[in-house]
């Protein structure tokens, strides 16, 4: 994974988009490799839909290039650009066949009868729903036009698949099951992909690298587990996971008064009943079953914590020793070390 | 909710079923009656009080109806006529349907209330007015002059009801054609007028039907010169014998039922449907 511009899949230079007297993009920067999956992950009214929909050219920038595989498609129109969509709420045209849905493109583009045919038999065969192949949209689930949905992206064997919040209307289970389906798809056909999503568990889990958006700018693009370790700015150590978020400062495992910003994660303290180096004694005041693992809630002679404890859990009421592993300081919102 | 009142339907007792099937019957014999009647009164040599049962049965006032020059005549021009008013109707109207459904432009809800408050009003003074210009301009007893003045009475069928479909259409539907390759043109052709169709189609049935049965206007500025079937009924009203009238008006239904059955089959039952969730 070299970054010649050969491996280059999409650029994403400057981009600045302007919509009703508001700077909605803000001077974006992106590269996205050849064959890697990125999320754009933000919450809403973040601009991460508004820079998907400039990808796939339904928007023009007013600033800025959009390179794909090269070649520059800042001003071509969705059309004749070589990207392929799956929208939010599947945008299936309810008066064709599934066949018919995958056909389009494929017929647009004037291919002969018995390639479209062959085509569509694959791309159906692909997401498994040659047996839906005669249905229309409205008669199948909601997991089905989904797959529908993307067998007419990945038809059109585009250089770029765009989704947009493609799990949003899925139940938490097949949410799942359709996530790592996409996952596997794309790695088989190797396809540069920009997925837009709000929720960080689908994001952290499916993507090569994701840039975390706010207010029309990346704060930071970097690998899943990158972003969870080291957050670099403190809006993405909120967004990302969980975080005991406290005012003051920090040295020799305790929070000192002071001006910066610690950031602690709940996996990061550790509770036990024997004190170690550089624990302290602390009481447990309540805790929480969340399912596999509990939230438990400490208190400590400089601080108030809250720990995720899968193993040993203590009652409330017990008294301990309280040990931080880790902690994140940052100043004026940047991460500047981590202790 | 639903459920509810259809179980407690199934379960009422045969004294309100009873009841209910005597009010059907009286509600279908007070709307097909009168039809009943006039049909019967296409094909009897005389029917009259206190004859329970008609003298005869005869195929004469259909001979007559179609050896009469002037009545075929009148046929003649109601089927040309009418075609012609839908489809310029639907030139005129479609493309201002799609502007007032799908662009958002200043006084774009002036437009449609307009069209709909004109429609409001006695339209008799509306065509006295028509009268007076046509004089000037030389369309009085001219078929161009009866195509205007029916014409009048499609617009707000051809306007609001392809408005209210355009606007139906999901812009992302639209989005996906354009990003599946189809240029602007062909997103319009495949994707947002087949999925109108069935607003547009309606439209058309009820724009006939308007023009059809247009009398009044079409009265005041085609007559004498130009009859159309519903204005050639006032004349045979008085001048014929009821037969003739009754045989007239099963042939003046007949297109309306005729485009009525068809356009069922293709708005209701057919595969438009489903997009709409309209069975």
């Amino acid at each position: 994974m070299t970054d010649s511009p050969q491996e280059e899949g999409l650029v994403l230079n400057g981009l600045t988009k302007i919509l009703g007297g508001r700077v909605i993009i803000d001077n974006l920067h992106l590269v996205v490799k050849k064959g890697e999956m990125v999320s754009l992950l933000g919450p809403s009214g973040c601009g991460k839909t508004t820079t998907l929909r400039m990808i796939a050219g339904f928007l023009i920038p007013d600033k800025g290039d959009i390179v794909l595989n090269g070649k520059d498609v800042t001003t071509i129109g969705p059309e004749k650009r070589p990207s392929a969509m799956v929208f939010q709420n599947y945008a299936l045209w309810p008066h064709m066949t599934v066949f018919g849905n995958v056909a389009y493109p494929l017929k647009v583009r004037k291919l002969a009868k018995p390639e479209i045919e062959k085509r569509v038999h694959e791309a159906l065969a692909m997401v498994n729903l040659m047996h839906h192949k005669d249905s229309r949209p409205g008669q199948i689930s909601g997991g089905e036009q989904q797959r529908v949905a993307l067998a007419r992206a990945l038809v059109q064997e585009p250089d770029i698949l765009l989704l947009d919040e493609p799990l949003s209307n899925l139940d938490a289970k097949l949410r799942v099951k359709v996530r790592e389906d996409i996952r596997d798809l794309q790695r088989r056909l190797g396809i540069t992909t920009v997925i837009v999503t709000h929720d960080q568990d689908e994001a952290l889990s499916i993507s090569d690298r994701i840039a975390v958006m706010n207010n029309g700018k990346i704060e930071q693009f970097s690998t899943p587990q990158e972003l969870y370790d080291r957050p670099e700015t403190e809006y993405v150590a909120n967004f990302i996971g969980s975080l005991n978020h406290i005012q003051g400062g920090f040295a020799d495992g305790q929070v000192i008064s002071g001006t910066e910003v610690v950031g602690i994660r709940p996996e990061d303290v550790h509770f036990s009943t024997e004190q170690v180096p550089g624990s302290y004694p602390a009481t447990v005041q309540l805790v929480v079953p969340r399912g596999h693992f509990c939230e438990v809630y400490l208190k400590r002679a400089d601080v108030e914590l809250h720990a995720f404890i899968s193993l040993d859990v203590p009652l409330a009421g017990t008294s301990g020793f309280v040990k931080i592993n880790k902690a994140l300081i940052y100043k004026d919102g940047k991460l500047v070390r981590v202790a | 909710m639903a459920k509810r009142e259809k179980s407690r339907a199934k379960s009422s007792s045969p004294v309100v079923k009873a009841l209910l099937g005597i009010f059907m019957l009286a509600m279908a014999f007070f709307i097909l009656g009168p039809l009943l009647w006039l049909a019967i009164h296409a094909f009897v040599t005389n029917w009259t009080y206190p004859n329970l049962y008609p003298d005869g049965w005869t195929w004469h006032w259909w001979t007559q109806i179609f050896a009469n020059s002037a009545l075929e005549e009148s046929i003649r021009n109601s089927l040309i006529i009418s075609p012609i008013v839908v489809v310029l109707s639907m030139i005129i109207c479609l493309p201002a349907a799609y502007a007032a459904g799908r662009m958002n432009y200043v006084g774009r809800k002036t437009f449609l209330i307009g069209l709909f408050a004109a429609n409001s009003f006695p339209k008799i003074g509306l065509f006295a007015s028509i009268a007076t210009l046509y004089y000037a301009l030389n369309l009085m007893g001219t078929i161009v002059g009866v195509i205007i003045i029916q014409l009048l009475g499609t617009i707000i069928y051809m306007t609001w009801i392809p408005a209210a479909a355009f606007a139906s259409v999901p812009r992302n539907l639209e989005e996906a054609a354009r990003d599946a390759g189809a240029s602007k043109f062909r997103v319009f052709r495949t994707i947002t007028l087949r999925m109108a169709m069935p607003g547009i189609l309606v439209a058309i049935v009820m724009s006939f039907l308007a023009s059809f049965d247009e009398a009044q206007g079409t009265y005041l500025v085609g007559a004498p010169a130009i009859y159309t079937m519903p204005t050639e009924m006032y004349a045979l009203v008085e001048n014929y014998p009821i037969q003739i009238a009754a045989v007239f008006s099963l042939l003046l239904a007949f297109p309306s039922v005729l485009l009525i059955g068809l356009a069922r089959k293709h708005i209701v039952g057919g595969q438009l449907a489903e997009g709409f969730q309209i069975k």
